[in-house]
């Protein structure tokens, strides 16, 4: 497999692109902070990842940077066939609702240019016969809920353009992944207080990786967050209005 | 307080302290983790003390460690030499922080951040023939802490402590700097560091020289040994032949005489020949869900458990290819495993008492154990050997216990104390990694080493900027 991974120094994107090295694939990592990167790419190329790692500068709040890192991608690994998106920002709900400026940061990243990135790579894919698109986005885009309404607005609309890629290219050859996890321990998430069953970023890796294997349209991590979100989308709207889930 | 690291309080926590531009942290960005941390309760491996505090977690360990008082690891420690001192500091934690930096096939040497941990270490190098040159009895343990703690294991008596291997370090020092030292550059602060708790600095990158081995799996021998003597004298004598030596041994036995039977078990790494030509696979752990009531695990259930660990090993001696894993750490296979001790929690008392086997002053330390009704739950004896480069490590000639009681507040102090006294009066020391009871007095007089390192410490520190509760408690350190 030839990898272009978006987020790749951090969390789940760390811990995923780490199994993808230990059997051998070709990785190409994307990124906003360059030395991060080349010290992953470093792990990566310890752990056993075909080749050197190479990496690029890719920032979700400049759309401008895509091109041309999915192009040195490309290059450098003579095409690939799967990109995933791990990157992402977060932030609480108070502090979107009194920052304007760091909500439209999030509105923007999370929504608007992880989608526009997924353009740029999804055009590429086709243009190659087809390939996988593994884009992480949260069980928060399955239903408007209090904590995580601005956040999970913006994971709403990857989920459903994610979903829409895949009704209409899977018969072309492009198979589009949309990773929905619940609440995983990483560096995003410090500070919160871990709910029940949230979930370690290797395990989540794990099953990703066999979602992307299999081209498994839909993956919900831990599992469990499958049948939460159900009982929570099958929710009236009264009983929404009361609790602070 | 010198606006040192009382931050990121948030709401639950408004005074927010004045900090120095210098130290002031970036601005934050969204993506950052964000900057409100909870006030957490932090422990250590024996969930005693428990310490107000908040804990600072990211990969980019040169951030986080910007205004910090201490950075820790994975908490494996037991006592309180991973906390900050009480009154909600600010500490680093390094776990997230796991990367490999460089590794050199040919000669061994991997350059590692210091949040990686021993386990991760171990699975991506056993399989290709190199292994740790020194691990502790678990590996959910990191490197940082490796070397803060300059741990030891079965083989101290052969190749010393962890920090013989390490070839430099990377560190953060209280005024900010961040410096490379080894035996080479800036020599003091690193042997000083070995061991040194964290206190001298916080440590960003650890290179450390691996050991090649034969083959990726152990050949172990063991055998039953029926009482105290017998056990030491044959720790000693195998010693001399196997580079993996350790006792396992019974101190709540019914009967006087069988006070300190136990089990002798040695290792080395098996030759090709004769282990299986399949790599070991990684063992499944198991977890204790959640903490158990203190008053669950009673002493005749460990008696029970002892007297049937020691049965089942059988009289005759036994040999055969053993798991890595499950040689030299028995007990992760439940991870959690504290969680048995309860809310209360537990302490490991480990000295290390000078001179050979048969010195009477190994029987005056059973007469101890006798005299206070003291009965440790796990109880572990290794041979040391010569002391190394670490300033102020624990292992020095001589046989070291380890010894795990569950808190019981005053009793386990006035136990801690009549042991301390005892570890004086023969010249031993005890591990700063495992202690949450000594006295400051205590410690004072059986570290003759201390001054010389806190002159290194001041040296590098003189404003007293780095701290943890372990230091305020034993070294005098300031709140």
């Amino acid at each position: 497999m030839k990898a272009v991974l978006l987020g790749a120094s951090r969390g789940m994107g760390r811990a995923l692109a780490r199994l993808m090295a230990e059997r051998g694939d070709q990785l190409f990592l994307l990124g906003r902070e360059r030395d991060a990167l080349k010290r992953s790419a470093r792990d990566l190329e310890i752990v056993g990842a075909g080749g050197k790692v190479d990496t690029a500068y890719c920032n979700l709040l400049e759309p401008e940077s895509f091109a041309p890192a999915l192009d040195e991608a490309e290059e450098r690994l003579q095409g690939f066939d799967t990109v995933v998106v791990t990157a992402g920002l977060f932030a609480n709900q108070e502090d979107l609702e009194a920052d304007p400026k760091l909500c439209a940061r999030l509105l923007a990243a999370d929504g608007t240019n992880t989608i526009l990135f997924c353009e740029e790579a999804r055009r590429r894919l086709l243009a190659k016969g087809g390939g996988t698109l593994c884009a992480f986005s949260s069980v928060a885009g399955e239903r408007g809920r209090k904590p995580v309404i601005l956040y999970g607005a913006a994971k709403a609309a990857l989920s459903r353009y994610l979903e829409g890629l895949d009704h209409k290219f899977r018969t072309q050859g492009l198979r589009t992944i949309c990773v929905k996890p619940g609440f995983v321990k990483t560096g995003m998430t410090v500070g919160l207080k871990p709910p029940p069953f949230a979930g370690e970023p290797e395990q989540v890796a794990r099953a990703v990786l066999k979602a992307i294997d299999k081209g498994t349209p839909e993956v919900y991590l831990p599992g469990i967050w499958r049948w939460i979100m159900f009982v929570i989308r099958l929710l009236p709207r009264a009983v929404m209005r009361r609790i602070g889930f | 307080m010198d606006g040192l690291a009382k931050i990121d309080a948030g709401e639950r926590e408004p005074r927010l302290t004045r900090m120095p531009e210098t130290t002031r942290p970036p601005e934050r960005t969204p993506g950052d983790p964000p900057s409100r941390l909870p006030l957490a309760e932090l422990s250590g491996w024996g969930h005693y003390p428990v310490v107000e505090g908040y804990e600072r977690r990211s990969e980019d360990l040169e951030q986080i460690t910007q205004d910090v008082v201490l950075t820790r690891g994975l908490g494996r420690s037991y006592g309180d030499s991973s906390l900050p001192p009480a009154g909600g500091h600010v500490v680093a934690a390094t776990p997230l922080a796991d990367r490999l930096l460089d590794f050199d096939p040919d000669s061994g040497v991997v350059r590692a951040e210091a949040g990686v941990p021993l386990m991760r270490l171990n699975r991506v190098f056993l399989p290709r023939g190199w292994f740790t040159p020194v691990t502790p009895g678990t590996q959910y343990v990191t490197l940082g802490g490796m070397v803060a703690a300059d741990v030891h294991g079965k083989n101290h008596h052969r190749d010393g402590c962890f920090g013989e291997h390490v070839q430099a370090l990377k560190m953060r020092v209280a005024d900010g700097r961040i410096i490379e030292c080894s035996d080479a550059i800036e020599r003091e602060l690193f042997r000083a560091t070995l061991g040194g708790m964290g206190l001298t600095g916080h440590i960003l990158e650890v290179a450390v020289q691996l050991r090649r081995v034969p083959s990726p799996w152990i050949w172990q021998e063991s055998e039953r040994l029926p009482d105290f003597d017998t056990l030491l004298g044959r720790l000693q004598e195998a010693g001399k032949v196997w580079p993996y030596t350790v006792c396992w041994a019974d101190f709540m036995a019914r009967r006087d005489k069988d006070l300190g039977r136990g089990l002798l078990i040695k290792g080395r790494w098996a030759e090709p020949a004769e282990a299986p030509a399949h790599p070991p696979r990684w063992r499944h752990t198991w977890a204790i869900p959640f903490r158990m009531p203190s008053w669950l695990l009673q002493p005749w259930m460990v008696q029970v458990g002892n007297r049937l660990n020691y049965w089942k090993h059988g009289a005759r001696a036994a040999a055969g290819i053993v798991h890595p894993e499950a040689f030299f750490y028995p007990l992760d296979i439940i991870r959690e495993w504290n969680r048995a001790y309860g809310r209360r929690g537990f302490t490991q008392y480990q000295c290390v008492l000078p001179g050979p086997s048969d010195h009477p002053r190994h029987h005056r330390f059973l007469d101890a154990l006798r005299t206070h009704g003291a009965a440790p739950f796990l109880c572990v004896i290794k041979d040391c050997g010569p002391e190394g480069k670490g300033m102020l490590s624990f292992p020095r000639p001589g046989i070291s216990y380890a010894l795990d009681f569950p808190v019981r507040g005053e009793p386990t102090q006035r136990l801690v104390d009549a042991f301390n006294e005892l570890v004086i009066a023969e010249g031993g020391r005890i591990y700063l990694a495992k202690d949450a009871f000594t006295r400051a007095e205590h410690f004072r007089a059986m570290e003759p080493r201390l001054e010389a390192w806190n002159a290194v410490r001041r040296k590098w520190d003189p404003h007293g900027r780095l701290k943890s509760a372990q230091s305020v408690r034993l070294l005098g350190d300031g709140l």
